[in-house]
């Protein structure tokens, strides 16, 4: 024995530990993997030494692996035996290293329970910190209902280091078990007011982060933070009550005007930045949330839009860029304020950080109006041409869109301008966001019905043009305009000036090199261009012209039937049979243009995003239901084709479209607006597009205005929206004149006469559009409500935390604690491990609640109690185990723990830490167990035998404190069950009482063996020494993996693997009193046979009814 | 908070601590990606940006970058002073810190990020306390290990 020791420790001696290992990596640059992974080969041979020394080594340097992005999966249960020793060293590392490495789906996690309960009940508050911390980073469901109640006692802790820790990790453990919520929340809030500041900072931060995410639940503890707010001097606490407000105020109102004067005094007084940004925020929040009606309202935002000044003028980048995000919050509910703030916001998009370019952008955002749109657009185009590196050129793009297209192009009052924005955007060099620009110009097209005719022209001279978009390949991204251009201008052909001129440009062979899917938006188009010129031509009777379009056709189609792309191929073939064919008819001076144009004739409008969502499902079709049967596995091959056919066959019959008739579509979209104007419930569309509406009601009824096209479509030298952008001045200015004159003419007509015209410089409203824009709204199946919760996440984790904790507690809200059972006598057996289910508890709980109210009558209360055996822990210096047990009862919470004695095989040492759930004191405990013939409480000298033992503290409300008994025992052999009472005095302000508590405690076989690791040789030997007595048991059904069982049996009952060959393992244990256990266990389909050996039968049945009582648990 | 992680310039992860459970790979994928971006800020750029849906505040001490994700809520400026905080306390354990310091001794750099946040919030605004802590679970270890010199151990003694 000794030897080996002395052989482990020279081994030691010549470990690397996790200096070298860190040396040796940077030693190894060239060859870091190889090195690396003879590491780990290394550190799998420590890993399986029993010196828990160097596995905590071989631990600490596997985290560092773990780091650099190597998986260290398979050393979880070694992390969890590092974890389970009893030094703080090793513990240490162990949980860091469970910190580090498991996550919900880690199987050895939920091995770690007792041990982490064991850890959290330790004396040293170094113990509980360490577990503490480890916990909060690999908390489980599980791991949050099995230990939520002994965290929450720990709230309670003396030491506030404890305590402080135990209210921070709550957060974690009502994340992962929200049930847990209400019964803590009490507690919790008792905290906010904890003598320690720590503490209380940890209560804060808990509630705060709480009530971010569902505020209306805690709105009554407003008081309290207001409270806390105004004495706090601890910048940290400050800025998180503040953020709790803020998410408060839109709840309450009234807080908010309450709340407006402290923050301003803050804001005003505090030098750190970090508050003053809190303050402002808030300040913001509370504004946005009081609709009106504040007398110092506008006071407290130039304030704010000040104070956000200077910080934007700072030096300080950080400064900078939070201001401006700031800013843009104001922006929303005071957009005048910020406005005055233009000059400024300009100025940043020159500063050489991008990121504040950025936030300058999203402000300019929210500034523009119809007013300074096209001016401001235009100084983003001048940043464009300067712009170095395309990321920002590209945001800048992006953000140019996304400021003229916000809310429903709610800003643009010329469209024509629009549309010549974005042909010059298509001139950018190596953007990505050719995909942008062609779904707006789609988009434009489509909607604004008045400027189809412009589009048309802009998109054709695109067209005509593609060689400048196509020429350069790096220019590829914005060729998808090409997209949006053909599809304009076949769709809208009917006004195209030449159309023969643009389906020439759409057919030119260099089209063949654009990507295919665009190549097939041309070829689509030309068919409908063809159309067009037909029946054009046909009017005329010019039938030469039409026939040398179809000619054209015939011969620049062949190119693309040629193509690769199977899309364009087959539209391209498709479409030239048809022209061969329509040139046949009119070599015979067929009509045809008639029937062309019906292959597209129809409008297509757009459709709402969420339109699919809302089409009712109709009645009676289940859509999870089979149509056919389910092909079963064992059908033979030859049917597979035969489905392919049929499923191909549907496809043919089915119709192209649905035709309904102009009219029809016209009477019922009428009807529809019809009844969303008259439903109240319905969301109107936005105030700029109802406008439009009131302008000129119905789609169908705008006439298309005849644009009267003032400036030519393109003039060299200068951007074309530059002139739109003058145009658009002098046309403001001749209407305000107009307006001027018609005003005073009212004004004298109306002179003396109700109230005065409010004609301030020149309002939103008196900017009316260049011309009448219909925006056409999208379509929504009928009866279906846009509505906004659609977005929701359903999977948001803070959701379930949206409890009400007002309500007072129900008797059946309690933490699951493993309870006692009424049952005074049970075989042992069934009292093993208890993995417990969520509702037995509760269940039991509170029947026993009612039981004890029965009893309450004979003022005695009498408590059953029993304790659910689980096995704990690894082995420590002296070898002893530990067994955690519970008692529950309204007063007095209790931990026992039962530990054996390997030094001294007949001695257990139960240690209880008892905590006072009651708001009274107690005192005078006494402890005291009837003895049995085997097992006696050691009494100290000169005690009778029946006397019972003074617990050595006293109890105030909600402390907890730990103390020891020491009990002989004589057989090992059966387990036992040992009766006792604890009476205490129960003091409270007017009267004290004496309480007296019955008790069982539970000895079982399991809890006196001792995991001890043992050779394969000398397990040979011990099997044929031919001493053993041996027994076998079956379980049934146990569906688990093989190393999974193995760690179970380990990790409960004191076991240790010897050996382990595929499916088939040995394993050993001894008694403190020296028995030996062997074990051979089995597993084949769900069935595991163990054969034990073990020189005391009767200990051995014991243990492999505790072992079957496992399993039938799980 | 929802992370923290520390990499030198040349991209080299030093710390990480997650502080909501997220699977290794995703780990690994999103330490790649923010370490690129933050890399390739340039110095004079400011500290925060927004990522995904969250916003990064990161800062560089000499050759080590010390980077929080936060949610939108958050505030910068405060989580700029966490890393600062984190830094001064690393600075009085170690006595003026180097990135070797943290290299070679990162598990004590792990139980000083642990004192001082847990669960991604602040656990002790003063640094006495966070100090004071560490020392005294040092001075436990040092208890665990003294009394066994090399020779007790090899069963000499």
């Amino acid at each position: 024995m000794a030897l080996k020791i002395v052989k482990g420790s020279i081994d030691r001696m010549f470990d690397k530990n996790l200096q070298d290992l860190v040396r040796g990596i940077r030693n190894h640059k060239e060859d870091e993997a190889k090195y690396i992974s003879t590491c780990i080969d290394e550190i799998k041979q420590e890993l399986k030494q029993d010196n828990i020394a160097v596995k905590a080594n071989a631990v600490c340097k596997l985290t560092y692996l773990q780091m650099l992005g190597y998986d260290v999966s398979w050393a979880a249960f070694n992390i969890v035996e590092v974890m389970s020793s009893s030094k703080f060293t090793y513990k240490r590392i162990g949980y860091l290293a469970a910190s580090q490495c498991f996550h919900e789906g880690t199987d050895v996690i939920m091995l770690t329970t007792n041990q982490i309960r064991k850890d959290l009940s330790s004396p040293n508050q170094y113990d509980t910190g360490v577990a503490l911390t480890g916990l909060s980073c690999f908390v489980t469901p599980d791991l949050a209902r099995d230990l939520a109640n002994d965290i929450m006692t720990l709230m309670s802790h003396t030491k506030p280091y404890i305590r402080k820790k135990a209210v921070l990790i709550m957060y974690k453990v009502f994340l992962k078990y929200p049930e847990s919520l209400r019964p803590a929340f009490p507690r919790l809030k008792e905290k906010l007011e904890d003598p320690d500041p720590g503490v209380q900072s940890a209560a804060v931060n808990v509630i705060c982060e709480l009530a971010r995410r569902n505020p209306k639940n805690y709105l009554s503890l407003a008081p309290l933070f207001f409270k806390l707010m105004t004495s706090s001097t601890n910048n940290w606490v400050l800025i998180k009550i503040i953020k709790l407000f803020g998410a408060l105020t839109p709840l309450e109102p009234r807080l908010g005007k309450k709340l407006i004067e402290p923050l301003t005094n803050l804001i005003h007084s505090t030098s750190a930045m970090s508050l003053l940004y809190e303050c402002v925020n808030t300040v913001i929040a509370v504004l946005i949330s009081l609709s009106s009606g504040m007398p110092n309202h506008s006071a407290s935002i130039q304030l704010c839009v000040q104070k956000l000044r200077i910080l934007i003028e700072d030096s300080d980048q950080n400064l900078k860029y939070l201001g401006l995000l700031a800013m843009s919050k104001i922006l929303k509910t005071h957009p005048k304020s910020v406005q005055s703030h233009k000059d400024l916001i300009l100025q940043c998009l020159d500063d050489k950080d991008e990121s504040i370019r950025l936030r300058a952008l999203d402000l300019l955002y929210g500034m523009v109006s119809k007013k300074n749109l096209m001016e401001i657009v235009k100084k983003l185009m001048l940043h464009v041409d300067k712009a170095e590196g395309t990321t920002y050129r590209d945001e800048l793009l992006t953000k140019i869109i996304d400021i003229c297209s916000q809310s429903n192009y709610q800003y643009i009052t010329n469209f024509e301008w629009y549309i010549s924005i974005l042909v010059e955007l298509t001139r950018l060099e190596g953007t990505r966001h050719g995909h942008l620009i062609a779904s707006q110009m789609l988009d434009v097209a489509i909607r604004v019905k008045a400027i189809r005719a412009f589009a048309v022209a802009q998109m054709a001279m695109l067209l005509d043009n593609a060689h400048l978009l196509t020429g350069n390949m790096q220019r590829n991204g914005i060729c998808e305009v090409l997209y949006a251009a053909a599809w304009i201008c076949g769709e809208f052909s009917e006004h195209l000036e030449d159309p023969n001129q643009t389906l020439e440009a759409m057919l030119r062979p260099k089209v063949a090199t654009l990507p295919g899917h665009i190549q097939a938006v041309y070829v689509q188009n030309a068919a409908k261009l063809f159309a067009t010129v037909l029946r054009k031509h046909e009017g005329a009777t010019d039938s030469q012209a039409a026939q040398e379009t179809s000619q054209l056709l015939v011969e620049r189609l062949p190119l693309f039937v040629q193509s690769a792309n199977l899309e364009v191929q087959e539209r391209a073939s498709c479409i030239l049979q048809l022209v061969k064919y329509i040139q046949k008819l009119q070599q015979k001076d067929v009509e045809v243009a008639e029937e062309v144009s019906a292959l597209f004739a129809g409008e297509l409008n757009p459709v709402a995003p969420k339109a699919q969502k809302k089409v009712p499902v109709p009645e009676g079709l289940d859509l999870d239901a089979w149509i056919n049967e389910p092909p079963s596995e064992s059908e033979s091959e030859d049917e597979k084709p035969k489905a392919v056919f049929a499923k191909e066959e549907t496809k043919h019959s089915r119709p192209r479209h649905t035709e309904v008739d102009e009219k029809e579509l016209a009477r019922r979209r009428e009807a529809r607006k019809q009844e969303q104007a008259n439903n109240p419930f319905y969301i109107k569309s936005s105030p700029s597009s109802q406008k439009v509406y009131q302008d000129a009601p119905g789609v169908e009824h705008i006439p298309v205005v005849q644009i009267d096209l003032s400036v030519p479509l393109k003039v060299p030298g200068m951007p074309m929206s530059d002139q739109y952008l003058k145009l658009e001045e002098e046309r403001r200015q001749k209407e305000k004149a107009e307006k001027k004159k018609k005003e005073k003419k009212k004004k004298r007509e109306k002179h003396g006469k109700g109230k005065k015209h409010d004609s301030g410089p020149e309002s939103e409203e008196d900017i009316t559009p260049a011309h009448h824009v219909d925006i056409v709204t999208e379509e929504m199946p009928e009866n279906a409500l846009p509505s906004d919760d659609d977005d929701k996440d359903p999977n948001d984790p803070h959701k379930a935390l949206d409890i009400d904790l007002d309500k007072p507690l129900a008797d059946t809200e309690k933490l699951p604690v493993r309870t006692h059972r009424s049952e005074p006598l049970k075989s042992p057996g069934e009292d093993g491990d208890v993995e417990s289910v969520p509702q037995e508890p509760k269940k039991r709980s509170s029947k026993e609640k009612k039981e004890k109210k029965k009893d309450k009558d004979k003022d005695r209360k009498v408590c059953q109690l029993d304790f659910s055996v689980r096995r704990i822990t690894d082995s420590n210096k002296n070898g002893c185990y530990l067994e955690t047990k519970w008692v529950v009862y309204t007063h007095l919470w209790a931990v026992y723990d039962i530990q054996g004695n390997l030094q001294d095989g007949s001695q257990v040492v139960v240690s209880v830490i008892f905590e006072n759930k009651s708001d009274s004191f107690l005192k005078s405990m006494e402890f005291n167990v009837l003895d049995s013939l085997n097992s006696k409480l050691q009494r100290p000298e000169g005690a009778g035998p029946h006397d019972g033992l003074v617990v050595p503290f006293q109890l105030p409300p909600g402390v907890s404190n730990e103390a020891r008994f020491i009990f002989s025992v004589q057989s090992i052999v059966m387990p036992q069950k040992l009766k006792g009472t604890l009476t205490f005095i129960v003091k409270s302000e007017d009267s004290s009482t004496h309480e007296k508590l019955d008790f069982k405690l539970h000895f079982t076989c399991t809890s006196y063996l001792i995991t001890t690791p043992c050779y394969s040789d000398a397990y040979a030997k011990l099997l044929e020494s031919g001493d053993l007595k041996s027994s076998s048991l079956r379980l049934e059904g146990v569906n688990m993996p093989f190393h999974h069982l193995l760690a179970r049996i380990c990790f409960h009952h004191h076991f240790s693997v010897v050996e382990r060959i595929d499916s088939c393992a040995s394993m050993y244990s001894r008694s403190i009193q020296g028995h030996h256990v062997c074990l051979l266990v089995k597993t084949a389909d769900q069935t595991v046979s163990i054969d034990a050996k073990c020189d005391e039968p009767s200990l051995l049945g014991n243990v492999l009814d505790e072992i079957k009582q496992t399993f039938s648990q799980c | 908070m929802r992370f923290m992680l520390l990499f030198s310039r040349q991209g080299k992860l030093r710390l990480q601590k997650w502080y909501t459970a997220t699977a290794e790979r995703d780990k690994k994928k999103m330490v790649r990606e923010l370490m690129q971006v933050v890399l390739a800020r340039k110095p004079k750029m400011c500290s925060f940006l927004e990522w995904r849906d969250l916003k990064i505040v990161y800062k560089r001490y000499a050759s080590l970058y010390f980077c929080c994700a936060v949610e939108e809520q958050d505030n910068e400026l405060i989580t700029l002073e966490v890393i600062h905080r984190f830094v001064e306390l690393l600075d009085k354990y170690f006595g003026s810190v180097c990135e070797l310091d943290i290299i070679f001794n990162f598990e004590k750099a792990y139980f000083i990020l642990d004192e001082f946040l847990m669960g991604g919030e602040i656990q002790d605004t003063s640094k006495k306390g966070v100090l004071k802590a560490i020392e005294q679970a040092d001075l436990l270890q040092e208890e665990d290990e003294s009394p066994r010199s090399v020779l007790e151990e090899m069963g000499l003694a």
